[in-house]
């Protein structure tokens, strides 16, 4: 009915035909395809954020019994595209200590980290540009770079709210990297694959959601995902009351506008993950698959936001020892529990 | 016949030549008026003291030091975990002298006040 793979298919033949009319050989065939996949991704990240950004200001003004943007367009559904406008114009101003090469790549490595996830996430049948054999790995790797970003933001800015902010976060990911990464080796223990096309495939019927094998992974992952988010009850990067707006806080217009953009995709990235590992990714009835996919992806970011209203932002020293005396010990045991129950109930 | 990660080189390029363009884009139509107090250091209004560029805490160190080491450790749990299933009760053995070596680790770092966070 609705589904967008016969779509896809289109266009990649379209492309293909063009490209070989053109005289062109199959290398240039594929490399062209990539290029409008990605600039897909692009527009389609693009998309997201903007429709991120006023869903959070929704469901924010909602918790508090207020009504949020209401006057551009309805229900101010294009709030956030005048916002961007806005921060188009905004002047870039380059402080005069800030070390100039490592403040101008940081929201670059930032963005592009965020965006490089999105070459193994399946959007729904058919639709993930490749299915790479180290998919979930790759996944893991790459939003790590994101720290990087964050740190060189920190560090370049010369200032000392940057500084703490971008020291801050680089902690907390880090420490919350590893119960994250443990409680997926717990699922693939399950898949035997890191491929995600083939993880989506394993829990077509609604029983083989692997969530119902790794509820104890899950609540892992979740709330190491909150953290590698630096989302509310473990905002202390950005904590607004203490730091200004932690390593952000130099950055100006666009600038300040791709961090945003990588944090807003970074929430969908990692509601996605969720999806693919634990929620059966696209598959579902009725509905063509990319729809279930975007319903379940954007339920977990409901869930992130949920959060935010819900919890008091934590002190650093809890967190830290949260991460590594609690969550650590917890990913060990349930990857024990998982050898265990797959050694007993082996087909 | 082009490798899955040229995707991810794609992709990679892709991406800078967005921000790159964006910023080029914010560039052109923004203005751009610089003066001294525009350009010094923000310190909610204070006139900005010394440099940050000093020695930060050396907790953080170690917590990267602890991280390298937990995290090469997981990244040698997942062939581990994908070739679980087909080596059977060997593999189940080997796993629990192996996390056993890695709880061992942790309980070192816990009892030297590594993870400590005054």
């Amino acid at each position: 009915m609705l589904e967008l793979d016969k779509l896809v298919k289109l266009v990649g033949d379209g492309i293909e035909a063009v490209v070989t009319a053109l005289g062109l050989g199959p290398t240039w065939v594929t490399l062209v395809q990539l290029i409008v996949a990605a600039l897909v991704v692009v527009v389609f990240a693009a998309l997201v954020v903007l429709f991120l950004v006023w869903w959070e200001r929704k469901v924010s003004a909602r918790f508090q019994m207020r009504l949020g943007p209401m006057r551009v367009g309805w229900h101010g559904t294009i709030q956030t595209i005048a916002d961007a406008l806005k921060l188009l114009q905004k002047e870039l101003i380059t402080p005069a200590n800030v070390d100039r090469g490592i403040y101008f790549w940081a929201p670059v490595v930032t963005f592009v980290a965020a965006m490089a996830v999105y070459v193994t996430v399946p959007f729904g049948k058919g639709l993930i540009v490749r299915d790479l054999n180290i998919g979930i790995l790759y996944i893991l790797s790459i939003t790590t770079f994101t720290v990087i970003g964050l740190l060189m933001a920190g560090w370049s800015s010369n200032n000392k709210y940057a500084l703490l902010g971008g020291f801050r976060s680089a902690a907390q990911v880090v420490s919350y990297e590893v119960p994250m990464a443990l409680a997926i080796v717990a699922v693939v223990m399950l898949t035997q694959t890191l491929s995600m096309g083939e993880i989506v495939s394993q829990q077509a019927k609604f029983y083989q959601w692997y969530i119902w094998r790794q509820p104890l992974g899950f609540l892992i992952y979740l709330v190491a995902a909150t953290a590698e988010c630096n989302r509310t009850p473990f905002d202390l990067p950005e904590a607004d009351s203490e730091l200004v707006a932690g390593f952000v806080t130099e950055y100006s217009g666009m600038k300040f506008a791709m961090f945003f953009l990588a944090e807003f995709l970074n929430m969908f990235t990692v509601a996605a993950i969720a999806t693919t590992l634990f929620f059966g990714g696209w598959n579902g009835p009725f509905l063509p698959s990319w729809m279930w996919f975007l319903i379940k992806t954007l339920a977990g970011v409901f869930v992130l936001m949920w959060f935010r209203w819900t919890y008091p932002r934590l002190r650093v020293d809890q967190l830290m020892s949260f991460a590594w005396k609690f969550l650590l010990p917890l990913a060990f045991i349930n990857i024990v529990l998982t050898g265990l129950g797959i050694y007993i109930f082996r087909p | 016949m082009v490798s899955d990660f040229a995707a991810v080189a794609v992709f990679l390029g892709l991406g800078v030549g967005f921000v790159l363009i964006t910023f080029l884009l914010a560039k052109l139509v923004s203005p751009s008026a610089p003066n001294a107090i525009k350009n010094s250091t923000y310190e909610c209004g204070e006139t900005p003291f010394g440099s940050a560029w000093i020695q930060f805490n050396v907790r953080f160190y170690i917590f990267a030091l602890i991280f390298v080491v937990f995290d090469v450790e997981a990244v040698f749990l997942f062939p581990w975990a994908i070739a679980y299933r087909s080596l059977g009760l060997f593999a189940f053995v080997e796993m629990l002298v192996f996390i056993a070596i890695l709880i061992f680790g942790l309980l070192y770092a816990w009892r030297k006040g590594v993870l400590k966070w005054y």
